[in-house]
């Protein structure tokens, strides 16, 4: 177990940058940064952390950090592994893209990279739609959410990337959630020691996009765990278990309402109640599919 | 051609978009009395804002705080209030 005090004080992501008030992806970063002690490279596609980055000639960023095309991300980390093998360097190549950049734009690439192989560690910070353009939905948006192409609400469920990076068969999948800082800093280190494709996908509550006060981007965050609507676990060589807060709510008795997690999100506040039980149908038929994946077959999906 | 930069490439400095404690309209002030040093405030804080001192004390770095409210929030103790900036 990770504990605060063990933390490096050493920041990689320095203060005074571009990004919100409250923003998910300045925590995630500092914590990416924090866990691999600033030995990494950064690969990052057209995303709000592109922005957070500011302006040239400076940069908050202490590691190298390649900017690079939407589509691109997992391709370009690919070459960039395979120049530093040349070189001899051991150093990790981390993708850092947002949920547009992995569950729609960068899939192609993503889906290439897995299939390959390829020696990367991608981490799709995922605040469930494309914020930096001004809250466009994309695949992970979940369903009900209002966006600025949803206006109703999408009408369609979260697509669930980290089970579709599972089904390539790579050596580490993991859930993350900004709220629980120290699981995610254990994954990352747990995925930088292994070789191979390594793809961790972090939840990350926005509060520009999703419509709550800067000051509750933590609790939301937790609130999605709390509720069962964001499930924590790993797949290690093809079996999954349950991480951290997400350990203990298999039985459902043991989760929230998820009312509580829609109520603090602007967002949602227009749901009506069969949208409300559209929601909890979904997340009850998940956690079904886990408990028996658990229950009868110990976690293995293959 | 030897010297060139290929490419356009940028230098980590703190307050790469300036003294971002400027954007706060609200400010975080710790307590120091009912600080337990759990160091949460340092944890959660997004910007890096929360200084962590040998001691494990803290303090916030006024120059780069944006006054987001997460320190306050996720304070086990309610050692940090948030007030009004004045001015
Ligand atoms: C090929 C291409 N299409 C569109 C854009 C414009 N664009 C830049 S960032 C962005 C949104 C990215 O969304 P996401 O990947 O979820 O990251 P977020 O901004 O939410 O952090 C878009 C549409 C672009 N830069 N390149
Ligand atoms: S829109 Fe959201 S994710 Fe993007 S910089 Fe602002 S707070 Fe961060
Ligand atoms: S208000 Fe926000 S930016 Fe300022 S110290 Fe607290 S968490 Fe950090
Ligand atoms: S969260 Fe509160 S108690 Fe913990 S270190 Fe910060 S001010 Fe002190
Ligand atoms: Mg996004």
């Amino acid at each position: 177990m990770v504990t605060i005090k063990e933390l490096t004080r050493e920041e990689y992501w320095l203060p005074g940058n571009s990004s919100c008030p409250g923003c998910p992806a300045a925590l995630g970063l500092r914590m990416l940064g924090k866990a691999l002690e600033g030995k990494f490279v950064l690969v990052v596609p057209a995303s709000c952390t592109t922005v957070i980055q500011g302006i040239y000639p400076a940069t908050p960023s202490r590691v190298p950090l390649l900017n690079i095309a939407f589509a691109a991300s997992a391709s370009a980390a690919s070459g960039l592994r395979a120049a530093l093998r040349i070189r001899g360097l051991k150093v990790p190549v981390v993708v850092w893209a947002g949920d547009g950049g992995t569950a729609d734009i960068g899939l192609q690439a993503l889906s290439g990279a897995a299939e390959r192989n390829e020696d990367i560690l991608y981490i799709c910070y995922d605040n469930e739609a494309y914020q930096n353009t001004g809250i466009q939905r994309s695949g992970a948006t979940p369903y009900g959410a209002w966006t600025t192409t949803t206006p109703l609400g999408k009408r369609e469920h979260k697509k669930d990337v980290p089970m579709i990076v599972a089904a390539h068969g790579v050596p580490y999948v993991a859930t993350a959630s900004i709220a629980y800082p120290l699981d995610f800093v254990e994954k990352v280190r747990k995925a930088a020691s292994k070789s191979g494709f390594r793809y961790i996908h972090l939840h990350a509550p926005c509060p520009v996009g999703w419509r709550f006060p800067p000051s509750k981007t933590v609790e939301v965050g937790r609130l999605a765990v709390e509720t069962g609507m964001w499930i924590l676990y790993e797949i290690e060589d093809g079996v999954l278990r349950l991480t951290g807060r997400s350990r203990v709510l298999l039985d459902p008795s043991k989760r929230k309402p998820i009312e509580e997690y829609l109520r603090a999100q602007g967002r949602f506040s227009h749901l009506d109640e069969r949208d409300v039980e559209e929601l909890k149908r979904y997340v009850e038929a998940r956690w079904r599919e886990l408990k028996k994946l658990l229950e009868e077959r110990g976690g293995c999906l293959r | 051609m030897s010297g060139l930069p290929v490419t356009a490439i940028a230098t980590p400095r703190r307050g790469a978009a300036g003294r971002t404690g400027l954007w706060r309209v609200e400010r975080p002030v710790i307590d120091h009395s009912r600080c337990i040093k759990c160091l949460l405030c340092w944890l959660y804080c997004p910007e890096g804002a929360v200084v962590r001192h040998e001691d494990n004390s803290v303090e916030i770095d006024y120059d780069y705080c944006k006054g987001c409210g997460i320190c306050a929030n996720e304070c086990p103790v309610r050692a940090i209030t948030v007030v009004a900036e004045r001015e």
